[in-house]
Formats: structure tokens, C-alpha cells, sequence
């Protein structure tokens, strides 16, 4: 219970430095990464093993963002947990910076893929998942995926083969908002029956609540127990969560704050500590 | 004597792997027509077959190379560039990533095959993409070297393999990045890639032979990055240069070479290609002839190109 209390804590902190990080790069993707700004937080600060003093570890355990446009959301995780310095966060988006559009693998310390182009992060997990096999290293990769991005049929050759190979050491994470770019998943391209889709594939699926840190980390943590396949977490969450005027808003997948929305944003994260 | 080039570069892949414990071979349910089954089967612990996906495959690929593999991937041109286009240039150019794409069936060479099969495009797209090293070896010998240059060179590769037998020709000292002369000759230089290089030789003897011009025959076995120095070099001394190649005629060798020759040394460039077009099904020696890239049509060409040379 303290430990769950904490991790919301430092996700309601970060969700303050999310929204400051696109404020000042006036555009960002506000409700994509506020949706797995709980998952992320849950993941780096409860679940993986990793070491910010040195990020190229090999025996780490990886993570790929496969929906890259929620970079912000990452990034403020990655400068929070010591990767880089706090100076940067005004520099999203900004000509030299480090913490480019989308994931830039090369630019950005902690990153462990390149990512934006959506649909092809499963795949990049599944190479770091075979080279740990191929290597006998017991390190884990995370692959976080949108809704609307499993409408890209690469996902499915990769999640096909995921479970023909028994990738037990890869955890897919859907965050399952339930918004795309130009409306509700549901009526551009139905996603259907998502657990028996990846029940299909080879997956054991875990359904949660992707806000809600006392089902959220706990199935994270089962991800490092012993099991025989790869696992698909299905997370329930809500576009632009935190953020009264954005959540479930279609219009806030990409914006900038306004003075004003800026400010409410902040008082209502500040709301959230204290209450 | 002729080899398939799949047969050369097995043969050096088993002895890569030998010496290299992060190389490993994936594949897409081509395996027997790439020339890599026997790979396969005497290193299976090094063989990822992928099953027929070839963007996941690419994906795959990326990914062991982030964690310091060295992954070679194997399919036919055309799925090997335009279908994983867009996976070649972000995730393993983009990143830098220690990717080897191999491919067969480079060019109209898959002939009876088909156009869905052939590929005339490949190597524009593929040359199109900052950082790729593109490489298209001319005979089993300089197959198996290239090769090993490609697995040894840091950062992306697209090589690319004729599907015909191929004559061997002596081995030759290579280099990535230069190109090499196989025929010294006096009047001019035909600049051939893949198996067009082979042709080019035929063409040069008969040249000799029935029209007592001496053409010089230069293998670039890499389009990219093109050896621009020696290109300046040849169109200094000859006046005049011949490309060949089995690719469409819009963003292939003849473009590249062009493009050096206009910045340095404006000289007339005849260009021996596929004339932006697609191919059909047929015996390989026909469709040579019929799409003009046939050793009659580059001494064909290397007439005019002297030609226009001496109008200047």
C-alpha cells in the first residue's frame, strides 16, 4: 500500500513535468502520454532493472515505446530517474536538443530504441528479447503499444511471432485509451476482441486498470515471474488522464496549453498531491 | 565456370559465424533460394527463420542489433527494399544499427519468375537512405570478400545478389567504396555493377575483336558510397564513360555516376539500363536482350558514347 501510495505519487509528480515540457515546446502529445504516464512509473520506478549511472548496461532490462509520440511521458521518467539533467526539459521538440519529436535512440541517455513510426516497436522487442535468449541473459523487454496502433498489421506478425517462439522474457503493454488521432478506436477500425486476439497469438493477457497502482503494479511485477510465453498487459486508461479539461478529449492526442489551461493543469496536479 | 552467388555467400557465412559469435542469420521461408538453407542447417542455433514477414523480420533484426548482435538478414530484392523500406531507414539507418540486409533476385534475374519477383528499383530506394552502404558483388569470388567486408564494415548494408550463375572471375584485392578494374583499356571505361560486369567483359572482347576499340571494364560493386575519385579520375582521362546495370535506368549507377561526372568533369556518360520499365517472364539470356542490357547493347552503347565524344 505505501509502495503503490509512492509510485502515484511520483506519476502525479511527472504528469506536472509533462505538462511543463510541452507547455514550453508549445505542442506535444498531452493525452497519449498522460494515459501510460502511470505504467511508465510503475515500470521504472517499481519493476525494471536498470541503472541511470549506466544506461548502455547490458544485462538492463529494455523497454521500447512503440506508440513514440508519447515520448514527453518517457522522457520526463527518464530525466526524473537521473538519465539526464533537468535543463533539458525546456528543450522538447527545440533545434539541438536531445529530446527530439519523437524517441531518438541516439540523442536521448536511457533510451533503448528509436521509435514513432508507429507498429514496429513489438518487432524491435522481440530482437532484444531473442538476443537476451541467444546470449543466456535474463533481462526483460517492456513494449508499450497504443490501441489505435494495433490497427498496423506489423503488430501481428510480430506478436505471431512473440508466441512461436515462446518470448517469455517479452511483456507487451497495451494502453488502451481508446482514442486515435481522428476519433474513437471503436469507430474508425474496430480493434475487436482484444484478449482473445493476443490469447491467439501465443499471449498470456492480463487485463487492468492502467491508473489504478494497486492492479496496475502488481501485474507488472508478475511479468518477472517464471512463466512459459509472452505476456500482453491490457491497460484500461483514459486519454489525457489527470487533466479535467482533457480527459477522454480527442482535440488534446496533440496540442499546446494556453496560458490559462497551463495553469489549471498545474493547480489541478498540485490538487492531487495534497488530496 | 559459373556459381550462384546464395552458393558463395553460404559458403562465407559458415566461416563468418565460425569467427564471429554475434552473427546470426534470420530468414523468410526463402532460405533454399537465397543459397543459405545449408546455413540453416549446420548452424541452427544462428538461423532465426522468421517465417513470411518481412517487416517483423527487419524489426527483429534492429533490435538484435541494439543489444550488440550482428544480424543478417535474407530475402528476395524486392521484399528485402521496398516492402521493408521504411524499417530499413528508421529503425536501422536512422539508428545506425549493425544490420545486414541480403538480398537475391536482384534485378530482372528471378526471370522466369515474373515481375513480382524481379526487382528494378531496389537500388534507387536503397540508395535514397542516409548512412546505407549498398553493395552488389559481380561473381562468387567477390561475393565471398564483399561479404565479409559487409559483416565486418559498422552500421547498415544492403547486398544485393543476381539469382543467375554468375563466371567466376579471378579474385581480386576489394575494398568497400572502391571500384576496381578487371580489363584495362584505352578508349574508354564501361562501369559495370553486378552481374552486368561479366557482360561487360564480353562486350569489351568483342569490341576489340570486331571493331578494334579498347574499352577498359571497372566493377563497382559499391553504389554506394560511390567511388567518386575514381569516376573523376575516368572521365578526366577517357573523356567519355559507359555504366551498365541490371536496374531501372532513373536513380541507379548510370545517375550516380552522372551526377559525380556533372560536378567535376562534365563528359558525355552512356547509360546501359532497364529503360523505366518493368520486365516479364522469360529466359534470362531474352530478357536481356530484349530490355537492351545484353553485351551487344553495352558495346552498342560504348559506340555512341565514343561518338558523341568525338562531336564534342
Amino acid at each position: 500500500m505505501e509502495r503503490t501510495e509512492e509510485l502515484r505519487r511520483i506519476s502525479t509528480l511527472a504528469r506536472q513535468d509533462v505538462v511543463q515540457m510541452i507547455y514550453e515546446a508549445h505542442a506535444g502529445h498531452v493525452g497519449g502520454s498522460l494515459s501510460i504516464m502511470d505504467i511508465l512509473t510503475a515500470l521504472y520506478y517499481g519493476v525494471m532493472n536498470v541503472d541511470p549511472r549506466n544506461p548502455q548496461w547490458e544485462d538492463r532490462d529494455r523497454l521500447v515505446l512503440s506508440k513514440g509520440h508519447a515520448a514527453p511521458a518517457l522522457y520526463v521518467t527518464l530525466m526524473n530517474k537521473g538519465y539526464f539533467s533537468r535543463e533539458h526539459l525546456g528543450t522538447l521538440r527545440k533545434m539541438g536538443s536531445i529530446l527530439q519529436g519523437h524517441p531518438d535512440m541516439r540523442k536521448t541517455p536511457g533510451l533503448d530504441f528509436t521509435s514513432g513510426s508507429l507498429g514496429n516497436g513489438l518487432g524491435l522487442g522481440n530482437g532484444m528479447a531473442l538476443a537476451a535468449r541467444l546470449s543466456g541473459k535474463d533481462y526483460h523487454t517492456y513494449v508499450i503499444l497504443g490501441d489505435g496502433e494495433l490497427q498496423e498489421g506489423t503488430v501481428w506478425e510480430s506478436a505471431m511471432t512473440a508466441g512461436a517462439k515462446k518470448l517469455s522474457n517479452l511483456t507487451a503493454i497495451v494502453d488502451i485509451n481508446g482514442l486515435q488521432v481522428e476519433g474513437a478506436v471503436k469507430d474508425i477500425k474496430d480493434l475487436g476482441d482484444l484478449r482473445g486476439k493476443w490469447e491467439s497469438f501465443g499471449f498470456a493477457v492480463t487485463e487492468v486498470d492502467g491508473h489504478d497502482m494497486e492492479q496496475l503494479y502488481p501485474a507488472l511485477l508478475r511479468t518477472k515471474e517464471p512463466h512459459d510465453r509472452p505476456m500482453a498487459i491490457l491497460a484500461h486508461t483514459v486519454k489525457g488522464k489527470g487533466l479535467s479539461f482533457a480527459e477522454g478529449q480527442m482535440n488534446w492526442h496533440k496540442g499546446d496549453f494556453t496560458p490559462e489551461n497551463y495553469a489549471q493543469a498545474m493547480r489541478e496536479l498540485k490538487e492531487a498531491l495534497e488530496g | 565456370m559459373k556459381q550462384l552467388l546464395g552458393e558463395a555467400v553460404n559458403e562465407c557465412l559458415s566461416e563468418l559465424v565460425e569467427e564471429n559469435d554475434k552473427l546470426v542469420v534470420l530468414n523468410a521461408d526463402v532460405a533454399k533460394s537465397v543459397g543459405i538453407r545449408e546455413f540453416g542447417r549446420t548452424h541452427p542455433d544462428r538461423f532465426l527463420q522468421m517465417g513470411i514477414s518481412e517487416q517483423d523480420m527487419v524489426l527483429t533484426a534492429c533490435g538484435l542489433a541494439s543489444c550488440g548482435y550482428i544480424p543478417v538478414v535474407s530475402t528476395f530484392a524486392k521484399f528485402g527494399s521496398l516492402r521493408v523500406a521504411e524499417q530499413i531507414s528508421t529503425f536501422a539507418a536512422y539508428p545506425r544499427q549493425n544490420v545486414k540486409i541480403l538480398v537475391s533476385h536482384g534485378g530482372i534475374s528471378p526471370a522466369g519468375d515474373g515481375v513480382t519477383h524481379q526487382s528494378v528499383e531496389d537500388l534507387g530506394a536503397i540508395r535514397a537512405i542516409p548512412g546505407m552502404t549498398v553493395i552488389e558483388p559481380y561473381d562468387g569470388n567477390s561475393c565471398k570478400a564483399l561479404m565479409r567486408l559487409a559483416v565486418e564494415h559498422p552500421g547498415p548494408v544492403y547486398f544485393r545478389m543476381n539469382r543467375e550463375k554468375l563466371p567466376l572471375l579471378p579474385p581480386t584485392e576489394l575494398e568497400l567504396g572502391k571500384g576496381v578494374e578487371l580489363r584495362a583499356g584505352s578508349d574508354i571505361p564501361i562501369l559495370a555493377i553486378g552481374g552486368m560486369v561479366a557482360l561487360a567483359l564480353e562486350a569489351a572482347v568483342s569490341l576489340e575483336r570486331e571493331s578494334g576499340i579498347s574499352a577498359a571494364v571497372y566493377a563497382i560493386h559499391t553504389l554506394k558510397p560511390l567511388d567518386e575519385a575514381l569516376i573523376r579520375t575516368l572521365a578526366e582521362t577517357y573523356g567519355a564513360l559507359v555504366t551498365a546495370e541490371e536496374h531501372n535506368i532513373q536513380c541507379g549507377l548510370g545517375e550516380a555516376v552522372s551526377r559525380v561526372v556533372t560536378d567535376s568533369c562534365p563528359v558525355p556518360v552512356g547509360k546501359v539500363a532497364i529503360q523505366d520499365t518493368f520486365a516479364q517472364s522469360g529466359a534470362y539470356a531474352e530478357l536481356l536482350a530484349y530490355y537492351h542490357v545484353a553485351p551487344a547493347d553495352i558495346a552498342a552503347c560504348v559506340k555512341a558514347t565514343l561518338e558523341r565524344k568525338s562531336r564534342r
